[in-house]
């Protein structure tokens, strides 16, 4: 009967979930990173460092990875756990030289056959003085050209933050995949409403107003499914989110190898063009 | 009531609105008349004020050779997207109204030298220039018409970037923009993009900066992320030329910076360069 009255509550809670609830879950600093998806999701992983220009982006990482059986090329956004690690990082958010890389590893992944799984988690892309000078906008610019004609398969799972431009960068692909309390923006919520409320607090209201969640990015039809999340949020059980996961890019990428590649790029392209056509 | 005692009475004013025009970058006063036979470039500073994209179609093409492609493409409000200022649906209504250009891009077919070419031109007025999902229907629709006639594109940018208001769908138009323009590349057709003051966020972030030329405006302010959130971030002042058209050039991308009343002829010329493509 307790246990009955403490469920109860438990759904009241979850009714009352509020989209900047979910964006503190998708910030939290204990959700499963690119490093666990590494450890629990992938059987072997070889990381392959630097964008042959300037520099290794730590705060974007990829490399071959091996899931379920299944080889694949792994990009994806590193916030890193922990003060040390998140300033390595550099909090996910990703430098021209990050998506330079993921753009080299990817264009490695079409040459041997293999399919691209991006996991994306920043909060944008480094808005920094060297970042502008060295190109952030070509960077990602390019990658959006790039993806939109890749010939291979491409899944992409929002895991945390997919923070505008920056996630956008790794995120053009044939399946957009969402996990349950990720969230994915054109902008911040704090942003948008510094901007249009001129009010930093209407953070809140800004978060609703924009509908970042997976559930509101489901109805506009600009992801294709929600991987449901341990309740609570993915921290509470990182293996049992991080094996959704798993089960989620395994299941889509098996339907997208049996589909012809230029139909899979015709479909890719036509995704992206109906989207905003109403 | 000596003199001395008076109370100051309000500043005298000169209705300086009906001769001069205040350059928006060095403040000096210029006849109207000047102005306008400049083109809106300042005599003394050489700064290229925001034009209208009509204005732009003019200024580049051969007279009347321009014909408007899917003006009947407007905004969308898929948000419901209300802020402290008001309902999005009723500010894009009244702007629409008021700018008579349906959305922040004019697009349509035109000859420049005679050469025919396929022509989307962004307008500032226009909600900023804003990219918001008639807009990159729009440059999708003109890059396949582009396509289908074989003939060069040619985008004018002036915008501050992706429309808040219009959330995840306008992130997406950088997709959908770009995933036009990469087809342009793999048909083997021209695309040259052209910045003015000014192309920032994910317009610079998308189909601006991925022309087969980027040619810039003088003085434009080009860019990814904003001076004060970059400022803000590493903490330090900007130089004053961070950004500029010549501060982009200097970093390698941007192919030239034509000034606008040579714009057309270095257009030209490109073009007949280019003639083998189409």
């Amino acid at each position: 009967m307790a246990k009955k009255t403490v469920e109860q509550q438990e759904t009241v809670q979850e009714v009352k979930q509020t989209a900047w609830d979910i964006v503190q879950i998708a910030r939290h600093a204990e959700r499963p990173n690119i490093a666990d998806y590494i450890t629990f999701m992938c059987d072997d992983f070889v990381e392959l460092h630097g964008d042959r220009l300037f520099g290794d982006d730590r705060s974007l990482i990829g490399g071959f990875a091996t899931i379920g059986g299944e080889k694949v090329m792994l990009i994806g956004h590193r916030k890193g756990r922990g003060i040390e690690e998140n300033i390595e990082a550099n909090f996910g958010m990703a430098s021209p030289e990050g998506y330079r890389k993921a753009k080299r590893l990817m264009k490695l992944a079409e040459k041997y056959h293999l399919p691209v799984v991006s996991l994306v988690d920043t909060p944008g892309a480094y808005p920094g003085c060297e970042a502008e000078a060295r190109g952030q906008a070509e960077a990602i610019a390019h990658n959006l050209e790039f993806m939109a004609t890749l010939k291979t398969q491409m899944v992409i799972v929002v895991t945390g933050e997919g923070g505008s431009g920056g996630a956008l960068g790794i995120a053009v692909g044939d399946r957009i995949l969402m996990l349950q309390n990720a969230v994915y923006s054109v902008i911040s919520p704090e942003g948008c409403a510094s901007i249009l409320w001129r009010d930093g607090t209407k953070a809140a209201l800004a978060a609703e107003t924009l509908k970042i969640t997976a559930g509101s990015l489901k109805s506009l039809g600009i992801i294709d499914d929600i991987i449901p999340e341990p309740k609570g949020g993915a921290h509470t059980d990182a293996a049992k989110a991080v094996a959704a996961v798993k089960k989620a890019v395994l299941d889509n990428l098996a339907v997208l190898k049996k589909i012809n590649l230029d139909t899979l790029l015709q479909q890719r392209y036509d995704k992206f063009a109906a989207m905003g056509r109403f | 009531m000596a003199w001395f005692e008076k109370a100051a009475e309000a500043p005298l004013r000169v209705p300086t609105e009906a001769v001069w025009t205040i350059c928006p970058s060095c403040k000096a006063y210029v006849e109207k008349a000047e102005w306008k036979a400049t083109d809106k470039v300042c005599p003394r500073c050489n700064y290229h004020d925001r034009m209208g994209c009509r204005e732009r179609v003019a200024l580049i093409t051969d007279t009347g050779s321009f014909k408007e492609l899917n003006a009947q493409v407007g905004p969308n409000d898929p948000l419901k997207f209300k802020d402290s200022t008001g309902a999005y649906a009723d500010k894009a209504k009244a702007t629409v109204e008021k700018t008579g250009i349906g959305e922040a891009v004019l697009t349509g077919t035109a000859t420049i030298e005679k050469i025919p070419v396929v022509l989307a031109v962004m307008d500032f007025k226009f909600l900023g220039g804003s990219l918001g999902s008639g807009t990159g229907e729009r440059i999708l629709l003109a890059a396949e018409e582009a396509l289908k006639l074989r003939r060069a594109l040619i985008i004018v940018s002036a915008s501050g970037g992706a429309r808040m208001h219009e959330g995840i769908v306008s992130l997406m138009q950088m997709a959908k923009t770009c995933a036009a323009t990469a087809r342009l590349k793999e048909a083997g057709l021209p695309y040259i993009s052209i910045l003015t003051d000014p192309t920032t966020g994910g317009v610079s972030a998308s189909y601006a900066m991925v022309g087969d030329l980027n040619i810039a405006e003088p003085k434009a302010l080009i860019g990814f992320a904003g001076r004060r959130v970059i400022e803000q971030t590493i903490k330090q002042k900007l130089p004053d030329d961070f950004q500029t058209a010549e501060y982009t050039q200097s970093h390698g991308f941007i192919d030239a910076i034509v000034p606008r009343k040579e714009m057309k002829a270095f257009l030209a010329k490109i073009l007949r360069y280019a003639s083998g493509a189409c």
